[in-house]
């Protein structure tokens, strides 16, 4: 691999600014849960189902704990304790505290509305053995899952990036065969596009849905019938596909639980792309993405993080340095929720304007850099997209030069680019083309990167060196200001959010003394 | 009026009239020679003489994906065109910071936002924010513009009462997504609930967006619609010349594109 001078003492710096941004979080992670939060808890402890209006379970049990001002002791909590006076399953007390006289619930908060030291005990131990189930379930999915990979091809051309690519019909079960198609024409790793209303919605939809705009909404069906159809291709094709879904948006910490059970390989989370694109609360944000990277931890996924989103708004150049210091905020807080270098996606994307001269020299010293700081790390590598124009044989060249640096510098997932990007979804013949290219470059140069030296103070050399120094001066900045001013004066992708502004606030509880969440305790003791 | 003489134009290829054009296109059936026989006939009935099927590949099992060229037989009448536009001088900033200044003696008041499932705030933002687009600042740096971004996923009747809440001169929504064409339901539901209002006209209503274009814009009922490409300056310029006076309105600006050569 072609090397580009990295000061380590430079790198050591910008993880211990990233560690001290995310400890302060965590301070607050910490002392707060989530109506999404409670939500996912509730899943995994096997709450399932939709009320008469379709709403999900889960969201009318949390809606009517948080209104009765109850959720700071944890929905964990009122299953227990209903179980010990009432007895019955999980799902039974769920349907007793959701739709029972408002008394049930009340009846578990004494006089004064805290739970006793011995309601707490009882409720602990009716909850054991559903949280050793919630921990089976998630554990047995994990390991089939890296079963049927072990024992297939792991990818269609080893020893160069992952083929990423997308599906977005908004009908899953079209999704399922175009994903099919995909994993035939050598997708390594299949996406189906998330219907774009869905991040602000705060429960996921039940059921297979067949309409959406922009793509798919994400459901546990919807994710149990791509599984199917990919693991019909792995079998066909003696080559495992992976599946990738989002873990994004409001039910952020539901979804990566829905991944986890139904084993995608991977999801779309970001410690902070909520709230810098979607305009999601930031404290929501901080919680919900602690929780959910527990269960990610727990079922051995990789994360795509979204840094190279930044580069859509902001300019490459400029703010290429914004990306870096981001990857090193996402790792610190993915450590804290148990993640391991191994499962962090950092995320990054070439999106230099191409009318710039050398360019393609920028890109490489930028790609290269990321790869050297985060030498463990599944890097995923994403294609321009700001600059296409719809010139569908321009872009072909274009997505050229993106395969050329993605396999010069060995990026490890690579998104492959679309032609057709800026005009439509991808065509089945459109992934096919983009499939065949990338599978050209990674062919012609599978070993450019071992064969070339860089210049040490070349081009490409200082454009990495200039991007290391301005990410470390850009975290040691947002260290002094903490993260929730540098988020508000528009640090990270030219985007100004405040602390309680944005979507979800009102979801946000503090945690009560004698909070309890026996399945986030196990998931937090386990890594 | 003197009827004008039709021209009508072929595809230009490697000679005036030859029609030359490229098809790629996907066929469920697989690759062989009844593949390529379907199609020839395929591209044929899109009025290509003498189809030559340049590339037949299985892209999926079951699906073949071609490359076809040929004489395309079409011909289009370029004389009776009718192509409405945005036709107002650009200004420069400076200059539009002035004409505000001067003519209106305070800030022109904008609020923009993507409307209905819409999540993508790539276009408004490149309009209003103080970044900008393609080098050029959006109306966020203007002084002589007060822009209100509310983003993303933002309904018709949170939009119309932030707007009178402001004091709205004018109202830009973008659409991105078209799938199914919803970019057209959400920008006409706005409109219509305007008039249900009684507010229509209360605004000047200007809709952006990569499948959008004048035409479009004023057929669903705006004053104006930029595509691809617009800067904010394009933006700033139209509703400085709609609101500084001195210039025409902008149902009077439209221009046909119907010269005859």
């Amino acid at each position: 691999m072609p090397r580009v001078p990295v000061d380590e003492s430079q790198v050591a710096r910008c993880r211990e600014h990233a560690a001290a941004i995310a400890s302060d979080v965590q301070k607050y992670i910490d002392a707060h849960t989530t109506v999404g939060v409670e939500r996912v808890v509730l899943r995994a402890l096997g709450v399932v189902g939709v009320d008469d209006q379709g709403v999900p379970m889960v969201n009318a049990l949390v809606d009517r704990l948080h209104g009765a001002d109850v959720l700071r002791f944890g929905a964990s909590y009122a299953i227990g304790a209903s179980i010990a006076r009432h007895g019955g399953d999980v799902q039974e007390a769920a349907e007793r505290l959701a739709f029972g006289p408002i008394e049930q619930v009340r009846e578990l908060f004494g006089e004064v509305g805290v739970p006793s030291a011995e309601q707490i005990v009882e409720a602990r131990k009716a909850l054991e053995q559903p949280t050793l189930d919630a921990l089976a379930r998630i554990d047995g999915a994990r390991d089939q899952r890296l079963a049927l990979r072990a024992a297939h091809a792991q990818q269609a051309q080893p020893g160069t990036p992952l083929k990423y690519v997308i599906v977005a019909t908004g009908n899953i079960y079209d999704d399922a065969v175009q994903a099919k198609a995909a994993a035939q024409a050598g997708a390594d790793i299949v996406a189906v596009i998330r219907a774009t209303a869905q991040s602000l919605l705060d429960y996921v939809p039940e059921g297979a849905t067949t309409e959406g705009f922009g793509g798919t909404f994400a459901t546990q069906d919807n994710f149990g019938i791509v599984r199917r159809a990919l693991d019909e291709a792995t079998v066909r094709n003696g080559r495992y596909c992976m599946q990738t879904n989002y873990s994004s948006g409001l039910c952020m910490a539901e979804i990566a639980w829905m991944a986890a059970v139904e084993r995608l390989d991977m999801v779309l989370n970001d410690a902070m792309y909520g709230i810098l694109f979607r305009d999601i609360n930031m404290c929501r944000t901080f919680v919900d993405q602690y929780v959910s990277r527990r269960f990610i931890a727990r079922s051995k996924i990789v994360i795509n993080t979204g840094e190279d989103n930044y580069l859509t708004t902001a300019d490459a150049v400029e703010k290429a340095h914004t990306v870096i210091a981001s990857q090193f905020v996402n790792e610190a807080f993915g450590h804290r929720a148990g993640l391991v270098d191994e499962q962090l996606g950092l995320g990054h994307a070439y999106e230099i304007d191409p009318k710039i001269e050398d360019s393609f020299l920028m890109e490489l010293g930028q790609a290269q850099l990321v790869r050297q700081v985060f030498p463990r790390h599944p890097i995923k590598w994403m294609p321009p997209t700001k600059h296409k124009t719809g010139d569908i044989f321009q872009a072909h060249v274009h997505d050229a030069l993106y395969n050329l640096v993605g396999v010069t510098t060995g990026q490890s997932i690579e998104l492959l680019g679309m032609f057709s990007e800026a005009i439509h979804n991808p065509l089945l013949m459109d992934r096919y083309l983009s499939l065949k290219a990338t599978r050209y470059v990674f062919t012609t140069a599978r070993h450019l990167g071992d064969e070339i030296e860089l210049k040490p103070d070349g081009i490409i050399a200082r454009r990495a060196v200039t991007v290391l120094a301005e990410a470390e001066a850009l975290l040691a900045d947002v260290r002094v200001k903490t993260i929730w001013n540098a988020i508000a004066e528009g640090a990270f992708a030219d985007v100004k959010r405040t602390r309680t502004g944005g979507k979800g606030f009102t979801g946000i509880v503090e945690r009560a003394p004698g909070y309890m969440n026996p399945v986030l305790e196990a998931l937090e003791a386990s890594t | 009026m003197h009827p004008t003489e039709a021209k009508l134009l072929r595809a230009y290829g490697d000679r005036e009239g030859d029609g030359m054009v490229q098809m790629s296109f996907t066929l469920q059936m697989p690759v062989g020679a009844r593949g390529r026989e379907a199609a020839k006939r395929f591209a044929e009935a899109h009025g290509l003489k003498e189809p030559i099927i340049s590339t037949m590949e299985e892209c999926a099992e079951g699906f073949t994906y071609f490359v076809a060229y040929g004489h395309s037989q079409h011909t289009v009448d370029v004389t009776n065109l009718e192509v409405p536009e945005v036709e107002v001088p650009r200004l420069e900033m400076k200059e539009i910071d002035h004409r505000v200044k001067t003519r209106l003696a305070r800030k022109i008041v904008v609020v923009g936002a993507c409307t209905g499932s819409d999540a993508h705030t790539v276009g408004i933002d490149a309009i209003l924010n103080m970044k900008g687009y393609a080098g050029e600042k959006g109306l966020e740096a203007y002084k002589s513009f007060e822009a209100y971004n509310l983003g993303a996923q933002v309904e018709n009747d949170q939009l119309i009462e932030r707007a009178n809440a402001v004091g709205a001169d004018a109202i830009l929504v973008s659409q991105v997504i078209t799938q199914r064409n919803c970019h057209k339901d959400n920008a006409r539901a706005l409109v219509d609930l305007l008039e249900r209002r009684g507010e229509r006209g209360k605004f000047i209503l200007l809709l952006g967006g990569p499948r959008i274009d004048h035409k479009l814009g004023l057929e669903l009922g705006f004053d104006a619609g930029f595509g691809p490409g617009t800067r904010p300056g394009d933006v700033a310029s139209f509703l400085v010349h709609k609101l500084c006076g001195e210039e025409p309105l902008p149902s009077e600006s439209i221009r046909a594109v119907a010269k005859a050569s």
